[in-house]
């Protein structure tokens, strides 16, 4: 066995260090295929991950890339280069160390590929993109281990998908590469185990010790909470006075929306000019790098942030984290947590603000849950076919391939172990010809069979576009947003798109903690000028969703059946008694329905408690039923809980709704023209490769150059319902949804235990579901209606005719 | 006939649900832009191979359009072709199913920006016609009286109860009208779009297609 050399070894004794037990068995452990280490955060993962590294680049005797660490975030790539190079530089070592992400510089990123640094630090995509060169052979030469830091979160995504991929085709360049996975706290460490190795290879799971239990608990507030809302301005007094008292805190928001609307609130009550920034993946880089620099050096108290801080940097001195709004689950909860106080083996504390009554009752169950050491999560199962495809088109950029020795290496990956050879063929088949039933362009075939019987571009060009299109990551549209001015003024960051199709100039909004006025749009960029305002017109833009977990949910449904509840603060318990009182609480054994006009419209309350995705299918199956029985539904949006579904009449008989015959009917044609299925196909279609985003370096605008993918979906639904697209839209859809047999198995459980209350309006428990992003449409015959009467009305106050 | 029944320099015309124009006296269908041949383009420009039924869809379209009106005169209003060689990679069963659509009707092509050149297919290329009170272009003229055109590709978005609703749109003034795009693979342009809305007169209406077609003040930028 290798030993630590003695400089190393005495650098860490200089600093008054101490390896710890899971570094030395992950340093023991050096010479396996693969390990996956499991440490809380500031559990020295990264020095884990690296001195196998260190040790065996200190000889300088390495010549060329040694080692190649994937990180989800560029940030984090900046910050690691950072961490290294201090014991680096320190000890002295020949290790030349550079990253390389999206803001790397094309000079710098050409003389990479002619010569490489010994670690490479990257993302996911930089290194699908590096394997697309001709020249991949030469660059990963030699390369001897790949560190894959916060594996927990890229096994969640099609980005974990596309790196398995890269790195089985690394392998085949590199037999020799060894595999490191450094992951937060999981429940199933073993599935991310399997995602990680060389299939068939072993891969060991070295776990460190977790640590002390968290410091955790709620926020207490002399205000009480709204019934409904996200911003938590409710509790900016109690918030400001915790940064008072603590060296650093991060206060973490589930939205982009929610964290704007809070910055800019926080900053009205900063009497004392306490320094505060803001943090979130749609501010502009320098804005972003800005306050990174500024973390860095200590001159923050708090940082207001989203998930753009979730993953393990390492900045400064945090010794609180606030998690404003309910922590939807409790992985994220306990992950986040780790940001504070990262030394290890000292309980980490950390508050929760609910943002309303009902995320009080959410906190509570949350940290019942955490304090128990429960974790959820769900399986995630195989790797879809569309990052498939896009890897196919990658390897041919790359160069002419063999198919045999193409599927054997895709097999070689985790989630791709269990692909058939037919699921493969088929994949290929879409990227030569498109795979349609009908033959058609064999003269424009993308990929080409030649006489020798490998596969290669028709059109050698295509290369670059393939290059130009490549990731999985579906951002909705976005534009950017920068201060007019003559010659470009200051870029300040990026809304989606639709939320600036439904600006007129004049509209004030929040971007960066600032209130802006909408001029204009210029050349696919929002042009705004500042503004003193105190409140903005339009308070946000859209955010993520997050699922709670079906054990949260358990957990709360318990809680509504007792009597009173002793846990909540008393303002929650009586907002729960209210809701008793006016209406019911939801019951394990009973389906509770409200019933409600809101806002001129009708809506449809009901309570599964059955998590995201059977609410979500709920959803689909009652419009349904609602659109052949004439009840015009206009959409619905579903959370763990409920799904509320609103329209132009009002439901008072839900019996038809339920009945199973009529909805397994027709359902397939229903599900199909569904709005779901349309934005899963454009997401699937753009990983495939069948829509190109950019072109020529300018992302096209997807309103008026070209036509919408909703266009190609119906034509394929038309004339080609099977076709490969088609297939992988359905699986891809059905991961949001659940089985019709489990909805079905539901309805016939609750049998007539039916409960339809009718309310003059919105009850206590529904107030939240209007806040809810994910909304899905309903394009039926209300449209048509609405369309009809808005008409009528429009030539009416025109003092028109209609004709 | 699931249409708005209009009038239009004296004249009785009907947008159809569909997005063709009818004109009942003269048993006149036309329709614009039906860019076929633009998936087989893309390809051959090394773009994905879309689905490759764009072509079939459309004069599927047009079948039952025809077939409902019994319409004996054919406007197509230009960019009918992707570009020109579009119109000569064509399919035999496609040139044969616009064949079949042309027997026993007269047929006229008014060249667009796409397919500016005499085409082989039947029927009477024009650059642009005058029929009676009307003329028929492609593109609107400034000036232009009378004018029945295409190239824009309208569309119309109207916002009620927190939904907006957007369709392919007929515009309308007193001076012109401007066609939706009939082809399957097309977009659309704002009828809010300056290029809309400054060509476009004080009073300016939009005819929404979809399955109940619907007439609105045109609208336009506030």
């Amino acid at each position: 066995m290798t030993q630590i050399p003695t400089r190393i070894a005495a650098w860490f004794a200089a600093k008054g260090w101490s390896i710890h037990p899971h570094q030395q068995e992950m340093f023991d452990r050096a010479q396996d295929p693969a390990s996956l280490l499991i440490a809380p955060t500031g559990g020295g993962k990264t020095m884990a991950g690296f001195l196998p590294s260190l040790v065996e680049l200190a000889d300088g005797g390495h010549k060329g890339l040694h080692t190649i660490y994937v990180s989800p975030l560029k940030a984090l790539a900046a910050d690691i280069k950072r961490n290294l190079r201090t014991p680096v530089d320190e000890i002295g070592l020949p290790i030349r160390i550079e990253d390389r992400t999206g803001d790397t510089s094309a000079t710098q990123k050409k003389r990479q590929r002619a010569d490489p640094p010994h670690i490479l630090l990257t993302t996911p995509e930089s290194l699908a993109l590096l394997t697309s060169y001709e020249d991949a052979p030469r660059m990963f030469d030699g390369v001897q281990r790949v560190v894959v830091d916060e594996i927990h979160a890229l096994a969640e995504s099609k980005r974990g998908d596309q790196l398995m991929l890269a790195l089985a085709r690394l392998q085949h360049l590199c037999p020799d590469m060894r595999r490191v996975g450094l992951s937060a706290t999981v429940e199933d460490p073993a599935a991310i185990a399997r995602f990680l190795a060389r299939h068939p290879d072993p891969c060991r799971i070295i776990q460190a010790d977790p640590g002390p239990d968290p410091d955790i608990s709620m926020l207490e507030t002399q205000e009480m909470p709204p019934w409904s809302g996200g911003g938590a301005a409710y509790a900016i007094p109690a918030v400001l006075d915790q940064i008072r008292q603590h060296k650093t805190t991060l206060i973490f928001h589930n939205t982009r929306a929610q964290a704007e609307i809070f910055f800019h609130n926080i900053w009205l009550a900063n009497d004392e000019g306490l320094p505060i920034g803001i943090h979130h993946g749609s501010l502009d880089r320098q804005q972003r790098e800005r306050v990174e620099a500024a973390m860095v050096r200590g001159d923050l108290r708090a940082i207001v942030c989203t998930g753009s801080l979730d993953l393990g940097i390492d900045w400064g001195d945090v010794d609180l984290v606030i998690q404003i709004g309910a922590p939807k689950n409790v992985k994220r909860l306990v992950q986040r947590i780790g940001r504070a106080n990262h030394r290890y083996n000292a309980p980490s504390k950390a508050l929760l603000v609910p943002a309303n009554r009902f995320e009080v009752v959410e906190c509570v169950a949350a940290l019942e849950a955490a304090k128990a050491h429960e974790l959820d999560g769900e399986s995630r199962g195989s790797g879809p076919r569309d990052v498939l495809c896009q890897h196919i088109l990658i390897a041919a950029a790359a160069g002419p391939f063999n198919a045999n020795t193409l599927f054997t290496e895709m097999t070689s990956a985790g989630p791709y172990a269990q692909l058939t050879r037919t699921e493969f063929d088929a994949c290929l088949e879409f990227c030569a010809t498109g795979g349609y039933a009908l033959r058609a362009y064999d003269r424009w075939q993308r990929l080409q069979q030649r006489p020798d019987g490998l596969w290669q571009l028709r059109d050698p060009r295509a290369a670059q576009r393939i290059r130009m299109n490549l990731g999985t990551i579906q951002d909705t549209d976005t534009l950017k947003v920068r201060l007019k001015r003559n010659r470009g003024g200051k870029p300040l960051g990026e809304v989606e798109e639709t939320f600036a199709a439904s600006l007129t100039p004049g509209d004030t909004f929040l971007i960066g903690g600032q209130i802006v006025r909408y001029e204009g749009l210029r050349e696919m960029v929002v042009e705004v000028s500042r503004r003193a305002d105190k409140k903005p017109k339009i308070a946000t833009f859209s955010g993520t969703k997050f699922a709670t977990s079906t054990q949260l949910s358990e957990r709360i449904l318990h809680m509504f059946a007792q009597p009173d509840w002793p846990q909540l603060p008393s303002h929650t318990a009586e907002w729960l008694a209210l809701q008793r009182d006016m209406s019911h609480l939801p019951q394990r054994d009973r389906l509770l329905i409200e019933s409600f006009p809101n806002d001129g419209r009708e809506n449809l309350c009901v309570y599964g408690f059955a998590g995201r995705n059977a609410q979500q299918t709920l959803g689909l199956l009652l419009t349904k039923r609602m659109e052949e029985t004439g009840l015009a539904p206009l959409g619905f949006v579903a959370t763990d809980y409920a799904t509320l579904i609103w329209g132009l009449d009002e439901v008072t008989d839900p019996r038809p709704l339920f009945q199973l015959g009529a909805l397994r009917d027709g359902l397939d044609k229903w599900l199909a023209g569904n709005a779901v299925m349309k934005r899963t196909f454009r997401a699937s279609a753009t990983i495939a490769g069948l829509i190109e985003r950019n072109i020529g370096g300018q992302r096209k605008n997807g309103r008026q150059a070209t036509f919408s993918s909703d266009i190609l979906y119906d034509t394929l639904l038309k004339y080609d319902p099977n076709h490969l697209l088609m297939q992988i839209t359905r699986e891809e859809a059905m991961r949001g949804l659940v089985d019709f047999g489990r909805i079905e198995a539901m309805v016939a459980r609750i049998g007539d235990r039916i409960d339809l209350l009718r309310l003059d309006r919105v009850s206590p428990l529904a107030a939240p579901l209007f806040l809810e992003v994910g909304k899905v449409p309903v394009k039926g015959a209300a449209e048509e209606r609405l369309l009809a009467e808005e008409s009528a009305r429009l030539l009416q106050v025109a003092g028109l005719q209609p004709m | 006939m699931n249409g708005v029944d209009f009038s239009f320099a004296d004249q009785h015309l009907c947008a159809l649900a569909s997005g063709a124009l009818w004109w009942p006296d003269l048993k006149l269908l036309c329709v614009s832009d039906l860019h076929l041949g633009k998936s087989e383009r893309m390809a051959r420009r090394g773009a994905p191979a879309l689905p490759p039924y764009d072509n079939h869809d459309t004069l599927n379209r047009l079948a039952v359009d025809l077939e409902r009106t019994k319409a004996e005169m054919v406007v197509c209003l230009g960019d009918s072709f992707d570009d020109l060689d579009a119109s000569i990679t064509l399919e035999s069963c496609e040139k044969m199913q616009i064949s079949s659509l042309q027997a026993g009707r007269r047929w006229i092509w008014i060249e667009g920006n796409h397919d500016p050149g005499p085409i082989e297919l039947g029927g009477t290329h024009l650059s642009e016609w005058t029929c009676g009170p009307l003329v028929f272009r492609h593109i609107a003229q400034a000036g232009g009286q009378s004018e029945v055109s295409g190239h824009y590709h309208p569309k119309a978005s109207v916002r009620i109860k927190g939904r907006s609703i957007t369709r392919p749109a007929f515009l309308l003034d007193c001076n012109r009208l401007i066609l939706p795009a009939y082809g399957t693979y097309t977009g659309g342009l704002r009828s809010s779009d300056p290029a809309l809305s400054n060509l476009m007169e004080t009073g300016a209406m939009a005819i929404l297609t979809g399955s109940q077609p619907q007439i609105i003040p045109m609208p336009r930028r506030v």
